[in-house]
């Protein structure tokens, strides 16, 4: 083959103080090529991508656009030449409606709106501010923003993580599409099911180095486990429950009944045990937000109770809730970190909170109690003294770290695995369970369905503000979770299309390669 | 050749990387470049005395660079220390005349308290931005100084000689004045490293919902910061008072801005959760011996205090580009 590449990056290097993100990173696109560039975390795939769009400049490294070296040392510069992002975190402007942050771009308004039906969402208001708009429909309308222009290479960063199944679907759909046009796409994920649907080759970083680039086949997904990790993963399947445990149920550690908030959340009862992971299912926006808010203490429920360890409760601050033992870990990690502080404040903050704790720090026994959370976590603490320099799954690790150094009886994790990549998720599950071991109780909300089997004890399935199902673990194959999370009754046999086995996907995908399609 | 090639630079980037470690050593070699040119165009003016005068001088705006420091870590600012320091300043000179030293202190800290207060409770519960909040206390507080000096005129006004001794005197050729200082700084510094309430307005200033989730309150840490603040420049106007001698309404609001000037040249960040006190400490003698400087170059008003802009935002703008990482 002799064609041009559409983008060439060679012996690309940047280092952020004396930490190295990026090494020798290579990759290189074909035209109506979808490309995957995949790695763990830290291993410099985000730190690529803010190359290659003009985001920072890199620091040694050869980048050639259809052969030729193109300036992108700036993001518009980077959009001039053709290449244009969707990052993780959402870009529109909050305070402006969605046409005047089209305007702000010179974002064509009619293709916009053209792709914004084709992605699955036919109702938007382009008058609508974007901060009423909720997460997942806002990262589609930033693919929308981004398609609308027509750029050569798209890079999509974790496109579909947090993204309902329905909206995921079309968003690959089109992903796909591009390709069969050709133009580009770069496409990092860490959902093999999608990788293998979608694209044609993949790029795996390790430690800021291109340690290779191989075709997408059936099966090729344990080479590029094993290039990502240097090693092989086994996949464990980490949930051991013991039967005694069973047997005798521990008193409610948390019981929540008839809870309200607003008109999202409409009545939701259920109680959570010591020693005890409960799951939370729901696709987006069916109140989950609110019923952690409001059990974290960080918004007032407008009816119902909240009872720890059978007393009521009324959370009107996060220390409320923080004092009765119940942590928030939200999933925003931006949410959580002080990104400019070091790894040792960010876990330390919860003991300073309180005003009797204003006074001198005993720094022997704080160390003690960080480092032997760091440790337990295992967090890569090379750039310790910023965390914002952290790859995503240790800051993922910082926030749960506070929790495990202060100690807290009760864990609400919000999607803690969002974009974090295989080996920290393993590392997660096994902690999960560990604190269940341990006595402790877990709330776990999770968008990826395969993990409520691998972590959880029983499932709560929230639909439209309500529970609509609680089961065992044991019912809860995805196909079943995925029933129930649309809220149709356990047992029905009904057909809803994205139900489809995810395992056949592969096949799927190969046959609607170019060649094969009409 | 069609190649974007860059090409490291070692030798410079090393000395970048450490300059970016210890922010300070830019600001120290800064200062000794400012004592070298004051001694070049001067020769032999740079003596023990001028040292003494220099600190002396510079003393009450590192104590001021101090609140804003603080406040500014948290992402805030105490534009009202200089009216907080001028009636600590005229209530003390005036109340001393008739009044016990103990009790005339105590009359003159409270404006200062209730000031800091009225801030701490402004931007801490009801959320007005530090800015206008601290403004708005600023004028206050002249306002009710100008009704107080009516009622007080006829008393007159003196300087406790205690002050004129902490103000100006010397102890074997070293201000008295480092004698409260020097404690002074090292509490504010222990306090913003090695405190629970100094980790806070770090992490208060870097990102607020965080703290919250990990059961700050917000309002506790402000009304207090506040607080602390307005007493600090309490202090000041004390000690100004017995360097500068002659009470006046506006005595210490020339000290505002450069106050907020050598807490930003000292490496704070003025929108949170960066910087420290050290940094403002060796900011403010910046500030003081370019003061020096920009006088014996015998200007004319108007031009040295465009020059005196101009170096600020340079020393600024150069010192971010030197220690921040792109």
């Amino acid at each position: 083959m002799t064609t041009t590449p559409l983008l060439d990056a060679t012996g690309v290097a940047k280092n952020y103080g004396a930490v190295a993100a990026l090494r020798n990173a290579s990759l290189s696109v074909l035209p109506g090529e979808v490309h995957a560039l995949m790695g763990a975390n830290g291993a410099g795939k985000s730190t690529l991508v803010k190359i290659l769009t003009g985001a920072i400049s890199a620091n040694a490294g050869r980048i050639l656009i259809r052969g030729e070296a193109r300036d992108i040392r700036s993001p518009a510069a980077a959009r001039r030449a053709g290449l244009l992002p969707v990052y993780q975190e959402p870009s529109l402007i909050p305070d402006l409606d969605v046409l005047s942050n089209l305007r702000l771009t010179g974002t064509p308004v009619e293709p916009f709106r053209a792709w914004v039906r084709e992605l699955g969402i036919p109702d938007l208001d382009i008058r609508d501010t974007a901060r009423d708009i909720p997460l997942a429909v806002l990262r589609v309308l930033d693919l929308a923003r981004a398609l609308a222009v027509e750029p050569d290479v798209l890079l999509l960063d974790e496109m579909t993580a947090a993204l309902p199944a329905n909206l995921a679907e079309k968003v690959l759909e089109v992903v796909r599409r591009q390709g069969d046009s050709g133009r580009a796409v770069i496409f990092i994920s860490h959902r093999f099911v999608e990788i293998s649907a979608l694209c044609d080759r993949a790029t795996v970083l390790r430690d800021g180095e291109t340690v290779g680039v191989v075709d997408i086949v059936p099966g090729v997904e344990e080479k590029i486990v094993e290039l990502m990790l240097g090693t092989r993963i086994v996949k464990t399947h980490v949930a051991a429950r013991s039967a005694a445990q069973k047997a005798s149920p521990a008193p409610a550690r948390l019981s929540v009944r008839n809870l309200r908030v607003g008109t999202k959340l409409n009545d939701v009862s259920f109680d959570l045990r010591d020693g005890e992971v409960a799951g939370v299912v729901a696709l987006e926006g069916q109140g989950q937000d609110e019923l952690f808010s409001a059990l974290a203490g960080s918004i007032r429920p407008s009816g119902g109770a909240i009872e720890v360890d059978g007393q009521p409760a009324k959370f009107s601050h996060p220390i409320d809730a923080i004092r009765a033992g119940i942590a928030y870990v939200p999933g925003d990690r931006a949410e959580a970190l002080a990104m400019q502080r070091s790894v040792r404040e960010n876990i330390a903050l919860p003991f300073s909170a309180a005003l009797r704790n204003w006074g001198p720090i005993n720094m022997r026994r704080e160390r003690a109690k960080v480092v032997s959370a760091i440790e337990r976590l295992q967090i890569d603490t090379r750039a310790q003294g910023e965390v914002q320099r952290l790859s995503g799954g240790n800051q993922q690790k910082v926030t749960i770290a506070r929790w495990i150094a202060a100690d807290a009886r009760t864990i609400l994790c919000f999607d803690p695995t969002r974009g974090i990549d295989v080996g920290t998720k393993q590392e997660i599950y096994k902690l999960v369970r560990e604190l269940a071991g341990n006595g402790k109780s877990v709330l776990f909300y999770t968008s990826e369905l395969e993990e409520v089997q691998r972590v959880c004890d029983r499932v709560i399935v929230i639909f439209g503000g309500r529970v609509v199902d609680i089961f065992p673990v044991e019912e809860a194959d995805e196909p079943a979770l995925m029933r129930a999370a649309y809220g149709l009754p356990r047992g029905a046999k009904a057909d809803v299309g994205i139900l489809a086995d995810p395992h056949s996907s592969p096949e799927t995908a190969h046959a609607s390669e170019p060649g094969a399609t009409p | 050749m069609s190649t974007t090639v860059i090409t490291p630079v070692p030798f410079g980037r090393r000395i970048k990387r450490f300059m970016a470690d210890r922010p300070l050593i830019p600001l120290i070699i800064l200062l000794v470049i400012l004592v070298v040119i004051l001694q070049v165009l001067r020769p032999g003016i740079v003596n023990e005395r001028w040292i003494a005068n220099t600190i002396k001088f510079a003393i009450p705006l590192a104590i001021l660079a101090g609140c804003q420091t603080m406040t500014m870590l948290t992402g805030g600012i105490d534009l009202s220390v200089g009216t907080v320091a001028t009636m600590s300043a005229f209530i003390m000179a005036t109340q001393v005349v008739n009044q016990d030293p103990a009790m005339a202190f105590l009359l003159a800290m409270m404006p200062a308290v209730l000031i800091g207060l009225v801030n701490g409770i402004g931007v801490g519960v009801f959320r007005v931005h530090p800015l206008i909040m601290t403004l708005g206390t600023s004028l206050i507080g002249t306002g009710c100084l100008q009704v107080y000096q009516r009622t007080v005129i006829a008393s007159g006004a003196k300087i406790p000689d205690f002050l004129a001794w902490l103000g100006t005197g010397l102890t074997w050729g070293i201000p008295n004045a480092l004698l409260l200082f020097v404690p002074l700084a090292a509490l504010i510094v222990f306090t913003l490293a090695r405190t629970g309430f100094g980790r806070l307005l770090y992490a208060v200033g870097d990102n607020e919902r965080a703290t919250r989730l990990s059961g700050v309150q917000y309002w506790q840490v402000i009304t207090a910061l506040y607080i602390i603040s307005s007493m600090l420049a309490g202090i000041t106007g004390l000690l100004y008072i017995g360097l500068i001698k002659a009470p006046s309404l506006s005595l210490a609001e020339p000290l505002v801005l450069p106050s907020v000037a050598a807490a930003v040249i000292g490496g704070t960040s003025i929108f949170g959760g960066r910087g420290g006190y050290t940094g403002t400490i060796i900011g403010a003698l910046i500030l003081t011996v370019l003061t020096t400087l920009l006088t014996i170059l015998q200007m004319p008003e108007g031009a040295r205090r465009i020059l005196f802009g101009l170096i600020v935002l340079f020393v600024t703008a150069a010192y971010l580009r030197i220690v921040e990482e792109r």
